[in-house]
C-alpha cells in the first residue's frame, strides 16, 4: 500500500516537474472548448440565392421579398433568364435557383399553377441539400399567407413543428459532448501510453523491474493519475460550457462523472496495453494514433452511426466510444437516467475490465 | 553453497548468441569481477542473473534460488546498478532514494548505517533533480538505491564506464567496504586495470568465459616469455616482428608493442635481426591481464 501511494505520489510528482504537461491539461480544454465549438458547425448560412422570375406578378415579388428577408438566404440576383442563373450556379456565385413560370400568380388564384422549380448546387450536399429546404420552406410559408388571406383558414396555423431536446437546433450542443470525449480520448489516451514507453526508453523501467513490485500495483499505480487528470478535465470543459455557451446537463452530473470514470478507465488501460508492446514513442505513438482516428470517426462523435451503412455499425459495436458518445449526448441533451443507460455503461465497465486485464498481462517484468 | 551459481548459460538475440554455455561460480562475501570487451555479453548475464531475462538454456542460481522459478523472491535479496544511468532523472537525489527504499518496503533511516559512507557525498545536493548530476555523483546515487533494502548480493554491470580516474578509483574504495561488510558483489567492467581490484575475476568475450581465478592467478597462467618493444617505427615495427622466428603474437600496447614468444625465441638473434630500427628498445616484462586477455582470445 505504501509503495502504491508512493509510486502514485511520483508520477503527480513527474507530471508537474515536466514544463510542458501541467500547461497541456489545463489549456487543452479551455482551448477546445472555446474554439472548436465555434468552428465545428454543420448550421448552413448564407445560401445565396438566384430568382427566375417569368411570372412578375405581386405573388413572385412577394416570394423574393421573403427570400430577401430570411436571414438564412441571400438573394443574389433576380434576372428572366435561366441561362444567366445556370452560369452563375457554375461559377459558384450562387448555391440555388428558384425558378417561377410565367402566369404563376395567375394561376394560383383560379387553380393550380405550374410548378416552381428549385436548383440547387450539391457538391457541399449538406449545404444544398439544406439551403434547398430553406427556400422550400420560405416559398411555402410565402403561398400559405398568399392563401390564408384569400381563404378563411390560415394553413400555416394547420402544422406546428418542434426540434425537441435542442429547441434551437443548436449544433453545437450537439458537439459539446462530443468535444468532451475528444478530450478524454487525446489526453487519457495518449499520456499514459507516453508515460510507460518513456520510462523504457530511460531505462528506469529496468528498476522497477527488479523491485519485488507486482505488475497489478505498478499498472494501477499508471492509472490513477491520469483518472484524476481526465476527471479535473472534464470539470474544466462542463463549466466553460457552462459559462460560454450556456450549456448545463439536463440529465444527472452524477451519471455524468460515473460514466467518464468508467471511460477513462477504458481509454487509459487500452493505451498501457498499447504501450507495453512498443518499445519507442513513436510506435506508441503511431499505434494510438491509428486506433484514435477510427475512434473519432466511427464512434458516432462526429456523424451519427445510424447513418453508416449496416456492416460499419456492426463494427460499432466493438469501439468503447460509441456507449460513451451515447451516454454523454443522452444526459446532457435530453436528460436520460441511469436505468435507461444502464447497457451502455455495462459495456464500458466490459471494456474498462478487458483492457486493463491486459494491460497487467502483457506488462512483462521479465522477458 | 555459492552467493552465485552460473550452470551452461545461454542466451540469443535472434541469431546472435549473447552467451554461450557460460559457467562460472562465486563465493558467499568474494568481490567478484566479470571483465570483458563491449558486446562481450556482460550485460546479458547480469540481466539474466537479476531475473529480467529468462535463460534460453542452462540455469543460474541466486543465494540458492533459481533465477526462473524464484525470481521474486530474489528480487528482494539483490541490488542491481545498470550500465545505463536508469533512476528517474527529473526527481531529486533524496526523492528518488525515498521512492526506491517504499518500494522495497523499507525506510531510508533504515538503511541509513549501510550507504552513509556513499550517501554522505552526495547529501549537500539532495534537493537537486538527478538528472543534473556530475557522473560521479550519479553513480554514486545509484549505488545508494542499489543498496537502500540492504542486499545480500550486489550486481554492478559497469559502474565506472565513464566516469574519471579519481571517481573510479574512489568507487573502488567504496566496494571494498561494502564487501566488509559481508555483502557478495558482482562487478563488470570492460577496464583490465580494475581487475586487480576484485577477489577473483572471470575473463569473458563473444558470450564466453575464458578462465576464472585470482587476478595473480590469470598472470600466473600466461608462462609464455612477454617482451616489450619500442621505436619511433610505429607501425613498421610491428609489421617486422611479427615476421621473426619464435614470435607468436605481436600486439600495439600503449606506446609500445607487446610481444609474446615461444622458446625458439632469443633476445640477441631478435635484436640482431631488427638492427634497421636504430633507436629499438626490448626488454622482458610482466605480462597483465590484458595480456592474458590477448593470448586467451587468440587461442
Amino acid at each position: 500500500m505504501r509503495a502504491f501511494k508512493v509510486l502514485i505520489q511520483k508520477e503527480f510528482l513527474q507530471i508537474r516537474r515536466n514544463a510542458f504537461l501541467p500547461r497541456l491539461i489545463i489549456a487543452f480544454p479551455i482551448m477546445i472548448m472555446l474554439i472548436m465549438p465555434l468552428i465545428m458547425t454543420m448550421d448552413v448560412r448564407n445560401v445565396n440565392v438566384t430568382v427566375v422570375d417569368l411570372d412578375r406578378s405581386t405573388t413572385s415579388h412577394r416570394i423574393i421579398s421573403h427570400i430577401e428577408a430570411s436571414d438564412l438566404l441571400t438573394l443574389v440576383s433576380s434576372t428572366a433568364e435561366y441561362g444567366l442563373a445556370l452560369q452563375a450556379l457554375e461559377e459558384g456565385r450562387t448555391d440555388v435557383i428558384v425558378q417561377i413560370p410565367a402566369h404563376f400568380g395567375r394561376d394560383l388564384a383560379v387553380s393550380t399553377p405550374k410548378k416552381i422549380s428549385i436548383n440547387a448546387n450539391a457538391v457541399n450536399a449538406t449545404k444544398g441539400g439544406i439551403g434547398m429546404q430553406y427556400v422550400v420552406q420560405t416559398i411555402a410559408r410565402t403561398l400559405a399567407e398568399v392563401r390564408g388571406e384569400e381563404s378563411p383558414v390560415n394553413i400555416q396555423e394547420l402544422i406546428t413543428t418542434e426540434n425537441r431536446y435542442n429547441p434551437t437546433l443548436n449544433y453545437r450542443h450537439y458537439m459539446i459532448p462530443a468535444l468532451m470525449i475528444i478530450l478524454f480520448i487525446l489526453i487519457c489516451g495518449f499520456l499514459p501510453a507516453l508515460s510507460i514507453v518513456g520510462e523504457k526508453e530511460s531505462g528506469s523501467i529496468e528498476q522497477i523491474n527488479v523491485t519485488p513490485l507486482s505488475r497489478f500495483t505498478f499498472t494501477l499505480a499508471k492509472l490513477v493519475p491520469y483518472w484524476i487528470i481526465g476527471l479535473f478535465v472534464l470539470t474544466i470543459a462542463m463549466i466553460v460550457a457552462w459559462l460560454v455557451y450556456g450549456l448545463v446537463p439536463v440529465g444527472s452530473i452524477g451519471l455524468i462523472y460515473l460514466s467518464s470514470m468508467l471511460f477513462i478507465l477504458v481509454i487509459s488501460g487500452f493505451s498501457l496495453t498499447v504501450a507495453n508492446f512498443s518499445d519507442t514513442m513513436q510506435q506508441a505513438m503511431f499505434v494510438m494514433f491509428f486506433f484514435i482516428m477510427i475512434f473519432m470517426l466511427m464512434s458516432g462523435l462526429l456523424t451519427p452511426v445510424d447513418s453508416m451503412p449496416r456492416w460499419a455499425q456492426y463494427i460499432t459495436y466493438f469501439l468503447p466510444p460509441r456507449y460513451f458518445v451515447e451516454i454523454l449526448r443522452s444526459v446532457y441533451l435530453k436528460g436520460t437516467t441511469l436505468v435507461e443507460m444502464w447497457h451502455n455503461l455495462a459495456a464500458l465497465g466490459g471494456f474498462a475490465l478487458l483492457f486493463n486485464t491486459l494491460a497487467t498481462i502483457t506488462y512483462r517484468k521479465q522477458v | 553453497m555459492h552467493a552465485i551459481e552460473v550452470e551452461n548459460l545461454s542466451k540469443s538475440y535472434g541469431k546472435v548468441k549473447a552467451l554461450d554455455a557460460a559457467s562460472f561460480a562465486v563465493r558467499n562475501g568474494e568481490l567478484f569481477g566479470l571483465i570483458g570487451p563491449d558486446g562481450a555479453g556482460k550485460s546479458t548475464l547480469f540481466r539474466l542473473l537479476t531475473t529480467l531475462l529468462t535463460p534460453e538454456s542452462g540455469k543460474a542460481t541466486v543465494n540458492g534460488l533459481d533465477t526462473v522459478k524464484d525470481y521474486i523472491a530474489i528480487r528482494s535479496r539483490i541490488g542491481y546498478m545498470p550500465g545505463k544511468f536508469s533512476l528517474y532523472p527529473d526527481l531529486t537525489v533524496e526523492e528518488n532514494l525515498e521512492f526506491f527504499a517504499a518500494l522495497f518496503g523499507v525506510t531510508l533511516e533504515e538503511s541509513y548505517d549501510l550507504i552513509e559512507p556513499i550517501y554522505k557525498q552526495i547529501e549537500p545536493f539532495k534537493e537537486r533533480a538527478a538528472g543534473k548530476l556530475s557522473g560521479g555523483m550519479k553513480q554514486k546515487l545509484a549505488l545508494s538505491c542499489a543498496l537502500i533494502h540492504r542486499p545480500g548480493i550486489l550486481f554492478l554491470d559497469e559502474p565506472t564506464t565513464g566516469v574519471d580516474a579519481v571517481s573510479r578509483s574512489e568507487f573502488w574504495d567504496m566496494l571494498s567496504g561494502l564487501k566488509e561488510r559481508g555483502i557478495t558483489i558482482l562487478v563488470s567492467t570492460p577496464y583490465m586495470d580494475e581487475a586487480s581490484r576484485c577477489d577473483r575475476i572471470a575473463l569473458i568475450n563473444e558470450g564466453h568465459i575464458l578462465g576464472v581465478d585470482t587476478p595473480q592467478g590469470i598472470v600466473d597462467g600466461f608462462r609464455s616469455p612477454l617482451y616489450s618493444i619500442r621505436s619511433r617505427h610505429v607501425f613498421a615495427l610491428l609489421n617486422a616482428a611479427r615476421q621473426q622466428e619464435g614470435v607468436l603474437e605481436c600486439y600495439p600496447f600503449g606506446e609500445s608493442h607487446h610481444m609474446i614468444t615461444d622458446s625458439a625465441f632469443t633476445k640477441e638473434r631478435f635484436m640482431k635481426a631488427m638492427s634497421g630500427f636504430k633507436d629499438l628498445e626490448v626488454k622482458e616484462i610482466e605480462p597483465t591481464i590484458e595480456d592474458m586477455f590477448i593470448k586467451l582470445m587468440k587461442r
